[in-house]
């Protein structure tokens, strides 16, 4: 056996001496000169600075040659190409967005398989290409991370095989009713795989019911909601209807209320629209008379019209009770009886009597068959308040056996949410189709997340006659499955939904070529029948009515609390949305959060200044909201909205204000969204984050409006135009200048803005911020005057005071009960630009087709630009809004930017950005001319607020073409109602405003 | 003050210095910029027939032609020989119109619908699925219209593949020889001055040589007349001049300054960037020696922004026949196996902030795949062929007529820019060097 040869590391090893010994097992003796401590003592092991300063300058230069070497980039192509999908070239698909709230036939673009951007379908005779922000932004509810990744059974995360065989059998064994709990569904084939599911059950029950009711409208019509034609009304009677931003059907009732407000001078008519409610809703702002009522004299105000009505048409009049707007409900009942067959009188009033009143005066006024389209009723609401209160009864006395919610969140959004969840822990088998683990999901035993409308086949009929189709447009990006899927095979059927919708649709439209058709254009003419309403509730006689409009009871003392629905966030199925958070409100201009609307003399009364923390108190349950003083609030009133306040909504949308819902008044069978309340100062504040805090115009005109009556007379009376001094005689500002003006020989494009038509929706200011990667920046940020929209709606207030009256100070006050009038505001595009003159790096120029470029990788942040913009609508990034876990909304995770338009770029810290006329669309247009060798067709390029816009507000187009729509607007215009903001800088915008028209009586 | 008057007297030469770099480094740049100058100026080939002249019976041939040979020479001769498919020599008496409609848009339709023939065909060429391809009644009336003609002339067989590589003979030139011609003519002009300046050194050499001699063979020269004829250069002396110095210094400060400024500039320019693939595709073997199309793979390119890179499926329409074996061709099957995509190394990088659209450039301006993308043809591995830098771009758009020929879109254009300006009408007087044509 061999040795083996021993070496020694050293001497030392070999004489083995104690210091040898001592660092033996220690190879480096001393660890990184680096560390937190600091190093006072010299003699510690603690690096001194300078070696630190050493450290940080290799590493830094390191790191610097190390980025010059790129990195390598992967090209991953498809393995089996999708014959439809071309990369870079997007595809469209007919789709429908209604989630229990608004009936909307979009189209969906989708870019290499992922839905991008949502626009209106032309084709749809309801909306005819319309939209509202909230259908465009329920695109990012489909890259919501907050959503169920699959199955939930008590908690743990499942199979959908184990999940179902469980269901099965406990469904098999069940003891009690079966109920199923849904929002209104207006799909014949929902309806039928949910009849065929509860045919297996000895009691089955389908109770509908909406967050935001409209039971008592429904009873009063028959089970449905009358066929509303605002078009052919001339004289328009709301009593609390906010029918342009949320109720029933916004969208269909825009498109229809425009066509009589839009004037022109060979056609100055418009329809006069009179308003009664309590808190300033965005239809209020758009009256041209406004009456700030309470909620509690809705009854007796509606009771006066009736009346009237009656003795100017020979009805029977009943008792009312006094009002105290006599004056205005006469002018009101007059006007309505002078435009007989073109009278419509709405309201939103869950009160069974108050809706009873209104049909009678509807029908007294003949607008069944005018303003009233008879044969084409609504369905798209079904919600029945009674059957829901019976529902949490009967679970609390136990008679239900098992309970299914979809798209339902009771917990969440019923008054009585404490006794839904009592009466829960008393049913056996509770499931539940949320898409996420919202407030009534956290309390069922399996969840069977739905899927996304988007990712799902489905259909509807919004109104008898006609019919709608949803179609996936991307492949369920989760293990989820939709609902209906879910009840067939509960049922034991073996076909898929997508097969019952062909079947429904087959006796309708045929099969083959003509079902490609439908679903190739998203809907069809035809009925079903599904939604006919199968035993009304029995109306109200007038008799009836009348006595329970007389016993009131309700107007007590004390303030009256009005609840009411934001544009945006809706009854709550949209609080997890970031884009409809900080979507600013179209009249009080606060993102979000909730809060208390407050009259300014109720304000004073209390005490209380704007973000006041306030206690509302009724029902024996309190909420704590900040105060904002809202003018038009009627006095003795507060508002607050519904859809916040959410627990279990998700990462954007929880403990974001305050639940509104239990302080609903349960009434016997019905709902009221109003009370009496107590409020209190409850101490502290909470600041509001609105985008606008000036409420004025202060006597500028930056904002023009006159009168229907001044127009008719002289048209060209209606528009001041600045005229500056010269030695010559004054003059357009465009004759002194010192700058040469552009030459455009290709396009020039070009907007006009009709502020008669902006109805101050805000749907372009989300289609802006979809289609152009626009950062949401949060609350903070907001509050910091940092929110980055390219696209802002102005809204002002007219003020009492005039400069006589104490200068600019006192105009800053908004009156008691203002005019409203909106504009959209945007980067004018300026032809004399002060941005561009300032820039040091020339980041931003002028284009040869009239744009004012932004280009981003020069830019430098010097923020000059913004400085001298005039109309402030450049927005600087104070942050990396991408990748920033400080900023995590749909920008943060690789599930959020699927969303983001690949054709534009994602901005980086320390960059200006403002809008670009949608400069991605024009080049694309134009691309698609050139590539037909022919020039552009006018309406082919449009920007996406243009898109967007419910009202055809703001038009878009080349105003070198002499044929297109923005030219013969123009001309018609010039000298009438067109003009240009701050004209008297010279700054020729290429955005073109035309003035205001009020029908003031 | 000696000093600081001597180093003014040097100042002067400063300017000459920078004058000299400046034509230096011009002189440097040259042939690359008016290599890409010509590069770009290179009109497509391929413009899109506008309609010669003819009957329209030409046109309809001519277009099917084209057609044909974008999209169904990879796999079909119009003689009567098999390549993949059939030979499609007297198709048209074979089969009747509307069928071959049929079969040529969704083939593998027709074959579920249990058509005889479809059924017979598809089993003889091993079943081979044909891929369906979009085309209009009009485009494959051409076609058919295209195969007849070709099936009527007796010398189809020998003309069809001779015009190919002519074609490419052609495109080659545009490529490289063009740009070879520039370089060879500036080279040559280098040498000729060279030349020159020599001849010129030894002319005035030997003349100073014959001066030298007779003043010499003269002898009434006074002593320092003679001493200063008898003067040799001292080297050392100008090795001490303080003048010399500091020329020699300021060249090579300058000479540093600029190997910087060009190195720093250079970070992130990739031009010559030829990255191994995951599997050796050829570019050489595909579009150069078997002519294939460079749209029959990537689609998109006159469609879309951008030119796709091919799917695996692609691959399998002309690879489940040919050279199954191959291990290259083995890594596309193994990829299609285990439903993993090929992940190729991207070689043209364009930053995020740059929007680059394919069809604007190869439909709308007719500009070849070669001009940016160099003899691709002949690369055996893809290479970055071009700087794609902005620069480079600006030139092109600055320097390239555009091609407005038989495009609606710019008829009125065209007038109004002869009405105002005697240049040619290039991508820049269309504004295509405005920042928002490309950054948004």
């Amino acid at each position: 056996m061999q040795e083996t040869i021993k070496y020694w590391r050293g001497v030392e090893e070999l004489n083995n001496t104690p210091e040898f010994q001592k660092h033996a097992h220690n190879e480096f003796p001393e660890f990184l000169p680096v560390s937190e401590a600091n190093g006072g003592d010299s003699s510690s092991p603690v690096a001194p600075r300078r070696d630190f300063l050493k450290l940080l300058g290799f590493g830094v230069a390191a790191a610097t040659l190390a980025s010059c070497e790129s990195p390598v980039r992967k090209a991953i192509p498809y393995l089996h190409k999708p014959e439809e999908v071309e990369p870079g070239i997007p595809n469209w698909y007919a789709s429908t967005y209604f989630m229990g709230d608004i009936y909307n036939p979009v189209l969906v673009k989708t870019r290499e398989g992922r839905p991008i951007k949502i626009e209106g379908n032309n084709l749809s005779p309801i909306t005819q290409g319309a939209t509202h922000a909230r259908s465009q932004a329920s695109l990012l509810n489909l890259y919501d991370n907050n959503r169920l990744k699959g199955p939930v059974a008590k908690k743990q995360p499942t199979s959908w095989e184990k999940i179902d065989q469980e269901i099965r059998t406990r469904l098999t064994g069940v003891q009690g009713r079966v109920v199923l709990v849904s929002n209104t569904i207006i799909s014949p084939s929902t309806k039928t795989v949910i009849r065929e599911f509860g045919a297996q059950f000895p009691a089955f029950e389908h109770v509908t019911y909406d967050a935001n009711s409209a039971s008592a409208l429904l009873r009063a019509n028959g089970g449905v909601v009358p066929g509303y034609d605002f078009s052919k009304a001339r004289t328009i009677v709301s009593i609390g209807a906010d029918f342009l931003g949320t109720w029933i059907s916004p969208v269909e009732y825009s498109k229809q209320y425009i066509v009589n407000r839009k004037v022109t001078a060979d056609r100055p008519v418009m329809s006069r629209h009179f308003q009664f409610e309590s808190f300033l809703s965005m239809t209020g702002a758009n009256a041209d008379v406004r009456i700030p009522i309470k909620p509690s004299e809705y009854s007796a105000v509606v009771a006066a019209i009736y009346n009237r009505v009656a003795a100017g048409t020979g009805g029977t009049p009943i008792q009312a009770p006094n009002t105290a707007y006599a004056k205005q409900v006469e002018r009101a009942a007059t006007e309505l009886l002078a435009s007989r067959g073109a009278a419509l009188v709405v309201s939103d009033s869950n009160d069974p009597a108050v809706q009873t009143l209104v049909t009678a005066i509807n029908t007294a006024l003949g607008a069944n068959g005018t303003t009233i389209n008879t044969a084409v009723p609504s369905f798209v609401r079904q919600g029945d308040d009674a059957r829901m209160l019976r529902l949490i009864n009967d679970m609390n006395n136990g008679a239900v056996g098992a309970v299914i919610f979809y798209g339902a969140n009771p917990v969440y959004d019923h008054p009585l949410s404490q006794q839904v969840v009592n009466g829960l822990k008393k049913v056996g088998v509770k499931i539940s189709f949320a898409d996420r683990e919202d407030e009534t999901a956290a309390h069922v035993d399996y969840i069977c997340p739905d899927n996304h409308y988007l990712e799902s086949w489905n259909d509807f009929e919004p109104k008898r006659g006609f019919l709608g189709l949803a179609q996936p447009t991307i492949t369920p990006i989760f293990n989820t499955r939709q609902a209906q899927d879910s009840l067939l095979k509960w049922t034991g059927s073996t076909t898929d939904f997508y097969t019952v919708i062909q079947r429904t649709w087959s006796g309708i439209v045929g099969g083959g070529a003509a079902w490609d058709r439908a679903v190739h254009d998203g809907l069809a003419t035809g009925t079903t029948g599904a939604n006919e309403p199968t035993a009304p509730a029995a109306p109200l006689t007038l008799a009836a009515a009348a006595v329970s409009i007389n016993r009131g009871g309700r107007a007590g003392k004390g303030t009256e609390l009005v609840i009411y629905e934001k544009v945006a966030i809706g009854a709550g199925q949209h609080t997890n949305n970031p884009w409809l958070q900080e979507m600013s409100d179209p009249t009080t201009k606060a993102t979000w959060d909730n809060y208390v609307t407050i009259s300014s003399a109720m304000a004073n009364q209390l005490g209380v200044e704007q973000n006041d923390m306030l206690r509302v108190t009724a029902n024996g349950k309190s909420i704590e909201l900040p105060a904002l003083i809202q003018p038009g609030q009627a006095q003795g009133t507060i508002g607050i909205a519904i859809g916040y306040g959410r627990t279990h909504a998700g990462q954007a949308g929880n403990n974001v204000g305050a639940n509104v819902y239990p302080l609903v008044t349960v009434a016997g069978d019905s709902l009221i969204f109003a009370n009496n309340v107590e409020i209190a100062k409850a101490g502290g504040d909470r600041p509001i984050a609105q985008t606008q805090t000036h409420h004025t115009v202060m006597g500028r005109i930056v904002v023009q409006e006159s009168t229907l009556a001044k127009y008719q007379k002289d048209p060209k009376s209606v528009t001041e135009y600045v005229r500056i001094a010269t030695p010559d005689g004054p003059q357009k500002p465009q004759k002194v200048s010192l700058w040469q003006d552009y030459e455009y020989k290709n396009h020039h494009w070009g907007m006009v803005i009709d502020l008669n038509s902006c109805i101050g929706c805000g749907t372009c200011t989300v289609s802006c911020q979809i289609e152009n990667n626009v950062a949401v920046v949060g609350k903070q940020e907001v509050l910091n005057r940092r929110d980055m929209q390219w696209l802002r709606i102005d809204r002002y207030y007219s003020s009492d005071a005039t400069r006589e009256d104490g200068g600019f100070e006192k105009m800053e006050n908004p009156s008691e009960n203002p005019q409203v009038i909106f504009q959209p505001m945007l980067c004018q595009h300026c032809n004399h630009a002060p941005c561009e003159t300032v820039c040091p790096v020339a980041a931003t120029m002028h284009s040869t087709e009239g744009i004012n470029q932004m280009v981003y990788n020069r830019c430098v942040g010097t923020r000059y630009c913004a400085n001298n913009c005039p109309y402030k609508v450049r927005r600087f990034n104070w942050f990396n809004y991408a990748n920033n876990e400080k900023f995590d909304y749909q920008m943060n995770n690789d599930l959020g930017k699927m969303v983001l338009n690949p054709d534009v770029t994602v901005r980086s810290r320390g960059v200006m950005e403002k809008c670009s006329f949608c400069v991605q669309r024009i080049q694309y247009g134009k691309l698609e001319a050139k590539k037909d060798g022919r020039r552009p067709k006018d309406g082919e390029i449009v920007t996406a607020c243009a898109q967007a816009c419910p009202t055809n507000a703001i038009i878009f187009g080349d105003m070198l073409d002499p044929n297109s729509q923005i030219s013969q607007i123009l001309k018609r215009e010039q000298g009438e109602r067109a003009f240009h903001v701050l004209e008297e800088l010279n700054t020729q915008p290429n955005v073109t405003y035309l003035t205001k028209i009020r029908n003031l009586a | 003050m000696i000093s600081c008057k001597k180093r003014a007297k040097y100042t002067f030469l400063l300017p000459f210095l920078l004058i000299f770099f400046v034509i230096s480094s011009a002189f440097a740049q040259t042939p690359e910029q008016s290599q890409t100058g010509t590069a770009g100026v290179t009109p497509g080939a391929e413009t899109p027939a506008a309609g010669g002249g003819g009957a329209a019976d030409a046109a309809l041939i001519e277009n099917g032609q084209t057609l044909f040979k974008n999209n169904c020479t990879q796999c079909h001769s119009v003689g009567s020989d098999v390549v993949v498919g059939p030979g499609l020599r007297d198709v048209h008496k074979r089969r009747n119109q509307a069928w071959l409609l049929k079969w040529i848009k969704n083939s593998s339709a027709l074959i579920q619908s249990g058509d005889k023939d479809a059924v017979a065909v598809f089993n003889q060429y091993n079943k081979q699925q044909m891929p369906s391809f979009a085309f209009s009644d009009d485009e494959l009336n051409s076609i058919i219209a295209y195969i007849k003609s070709a099936s009527e002339t007796p010398e189809n067989v020998q003309s069809a593949p001779n015009e190919g590589p002519e074609r490419a003979e052609a495109g080659k030139n545009v490529g490289t020889d063009a740009v070879g011609s520039v370089g060879g003519y500036v080279d040559l002009l280098l040498v000729v001055l060279v030349v020159v300046l020599i001849v010129l050194v030894a002319t005035l050499l030997i003349i100073a040589a014959v001066l030298k001699n007779y003043l010499k063979s003269k002898g009434d020269l006074t002593g320092a007349e003679q001493e200063m004829l008898e003067r040799r250069t001292n080297f050392a002396n100008i090795y001490k001049s303080k003048a010399v110095r500091v020329i020699v210094g300021l060249i090579v400060v300058v000479v540093l300054v600029d190997i910087s400024i060009d190195k720093v500039m250079g970070i992130g320019i990739h031009q010559g960037y030829a990255p191994r693939q995951p599997i050796a595709f050829s570019h050489k073997l595909h579009a150069g020696d078997h002519q294939i199309n460079c749209n029959y793979c990537h689609t998109s390119v006159y469609k879309s922004s951008s030119a796709n890179i091919p799917s695996a499926n692609i691959c399998m329409n002309c690879h489940s026949q040919i050279k199954k074996e191959s291990p290259e061709i083995q890594k596309i099957y193994r990829a299609i196996e285990n439903n993993k995509p090929i992940e190729w190394i991207r070689v043209h990088n364009l930053p995020d902030l740059a929007y680059f659209n394919h069809s604007q450039h190869t439909k709308v301006g007719g500009v070849e795949c070669q001009t940016c993308h160099g003899p691709i043809e002949t690369m055996e591995v893809v290479a970055q062929y071009s700087p794609l830098t902005m620069g480079w771009c600006i030139d092109c758009h600055r320097n390239t007529p555009l091609n407005t020929e038989g495009n609606a879109y710019y008829d009125n254009l065209v007038k109004l820019h002869e009405k105002q300006s005697k240049g040619a009408f290039v991508v820049a007087s269309n504004g295509g060097t405005e920042c928002s044509k490309c950054h948004y």
